[in-house]
């Protein structure tokens, strides 16, 4: 009771442009539409948004602190529950992070193979994206097509890692197991059906009308609303911002690989949609190339039981399915972390909401939050 | 020319969605094309691959032994304080005093099936098993004794 009280009466002080005849409304936390735990406090003037206050802390796991308390091989199992749909990619930024300051050279058998499970972890992630995306507005036939390819990567990746979402596969200097013998085929397979499936997906949804008048010139951002609230992956590449960390700064070995960083110059919400979409495809080719050239060796570099890493500060950054992550280590030569801060995609795609869906109908609100791909254990941690 | 754009406008949007409508139709019809798993009814041929992480287990071979040596090695490597390593001193034929393991305790309940703790392991004691359906009645039942009433350690391992 005190908590609804007080939302009412901050909501009070915000100025409302609309005056008499605005009211409030809660979505959330737990509506089927914000994808998890997230409030929205939505200010309306009849279907008109006037303000949107994202209310967050539902989730909040203190996962930085967290991680103080454990040593440099422990803590990279919390992240997978950060951003949980890419938690290869997390867990991933976490090992480079400790090898860098460790200086350990990881295998390139051990980088082929963690790049190719970012890669398929970033298909399963906007696959998933995709049919929530459509059951956003209101289509919820393509959420099981989606689900049907996710299904096969989940597979793979449980046969290789031992689990299907939280991994945990990534261990400072490589990878915690050899791939599975079965690894390459089941890939193949697995690209075989997924070009087998593609076309489905612009059949049932891109190409449809109704999608098309959902996403067509709603929720518009431009460059420079990008840039200053700081959005990074599909969001900002959608406006037509070049931010690919696997582009711009390569880690492992994106610089030898041949792919395309996709840019959408609309900022559209049907722009965001489109740059998902082409990136499947571009992940789609990284996977082909690397599936058939594992190079022979080891998957794990030969690293102490104990690891310390010196005294120093230390940040790696890579690309997750949803943006930039940054991983910032303070190390004060010990076995534990003196401060760890992760600078996740989501918090800064979720901040752009109120400037994106300011003064549209709230029945874009939802459509126009699901091109953000919002997940929120990523944006609280 | 506003009226052929609109007509226009209106064919394509119909035809969009029969495309739509076809991809439907053509699943309506092809029903081995559906993949739907009918869990729980299918758990006889449910086929769990051999790395799958369920939960932590101490194989014992036929003469009640196992290979835990007490070193805590896993205890250390847990970051939950999963694992629990009670010892104790066995006396040896010798006369000598030996290190051993009165229990190692395991709770579930805190597990994150990491892989930590196997990974730890210099002499394979522990494994993960495929099990996943976890859920019990009481709480108290989530903490388990991995090593068996009366077994211990094999021949050889050190």
């Amino acid at each position: 009771m005190y908590r609804e009280t007080q939302i009412v009466s901050d909501v009070s002080k915000v100025p409302l442009e609309g005056g008499e005849g605005t009211f409030t409304i809660n979505v959330g936390p737990q509506h089927p539409a914000t994808h998890g735990v997230l409030h929205l406090v939505i200010t309306l003037n009849g279907e008109t948004i006037i303000n949107i206050e994202p209310h967050l802390g539902y989730i909040h796991r203190s996962i930085e602190k967290m991680c103080e308390s454990l040593t440099y091989r422990q803590f990279i199992y919390v992240t997978s529950r950060m951003d949980y749909l890419s938690a290869h990619i997390n867990n991933h930024a976490c090992a480079l992070c400790v090898e860098k300051g460790m200086q350990i050279e990881v295998p390139a058998r051990a980088q082929v193979i963690r790049v190719l499970m970012d890669e398929l972890t970033r298909i399963a992630s906007h696959e998933l994206w995709w049919g929530a995306m459509a059951m956003d507005v209101g289509a919820f036939t393509p959420f099981f097509h989606a689900f049907r390819e996710r299904e096969t990567i989940n597979d793979i990746m449980e046969e290789t890692c031992g689990a299907r979402l939280t991994m945990n596969y990534m261990v400072p200097g490589g990878v915690m197991h050899d791939i599975h013998p079965n690894f390459q085929k089941r890939v193949k397979d697995f690209l075989q059906l997924y070009k087998s499936k593609i076309h489905e997906y612009d059949e049932l949804v891109t190409g449809n009308i109704i999608f098309q008048n959902r996403m067509k010139g709603v929720g518009v951002l431009s460059a420079e609303d990008v840039i200053s609230y700081g959005c990074t992956g599909p969001v900002a590449r959608g406006s037509g911002v070049s931010c690919d960390i696997r582009k711009l700064y390569p880690y492992e070995i994106y610089d030898k690989l041949e792919f395309d960083e996709v840019l959408e110059t609309a900022g559209d919400s049907f722009a965001r949609y489109l740059v998902r979409l082409k990136e499947m495809n571009q992940s789609i080719r990284i996977v082909e190339q690397l599936i058939d050239n594992i190079p022979e060796g080891d998957f794990q570099a030969k690293t102490k039981a104990v690891l310390k890493l010196p005294k120093g500060e230390f940040y790696t950054r890579v690309e997750t399915a949803r943006g930039e992550l940054g991983v910032y280590i303070v190390s004060e030569g010990g076995t534990t972390p003196y401060r760890i801060k992760f600078r996740s995609p989501g918090f800064s795609n979720l901040s752009i909401l109120n400037h994106m869906v300011k003064g549209a109908k709230i029945g874009d609100l939802i459509a126009a939050m699901g091109t953000l791909d919002l997940v929120i254990p990523d944006i609280d941690r | 020319m506003f009226l052929v754009d609109y007509i226009k406008d209106v064919f394509g949007a119909i035809k969009s969605l029969a495309t739509g409508m076809k991809r439907t139709g053509y699943y309506f019809t092809h029903h081995k094309e559906i993949i739907t798993q009918q869990y729980p009814d299918n758990r006889d041929t449910l086929n769990l691959p051999e790395r799958f992480k369920g939960e932590v287990v101490m194989p014992h071979d036929e003469h009640n032994e196992h290979r835990c040596t007490g070193c805590t090695a896993c205890e250390l490597a847990c970051p939950n304080g999963t694992i629990k390593v009670i010892t104790k001193f066995d006396i040896t034929p010798d006369g000598k005093k030996k290190k051993a393991i009165d229990k190692l305790v395991y709770h579930l309940e805190l597990c994150t099936m990491c892989n930590l703790c196997v990974e730890a392991c210099p002499s394979d004691a522990i494994k993960m098993a495929q099990t996943f359906e976890h859920s019990v009645f009481d709480r108290s039942q989530l903490t388990k004794v991995l090593n068996k009433p009366g077994s211990k350690i094999m021949e050889g391992v050190e």
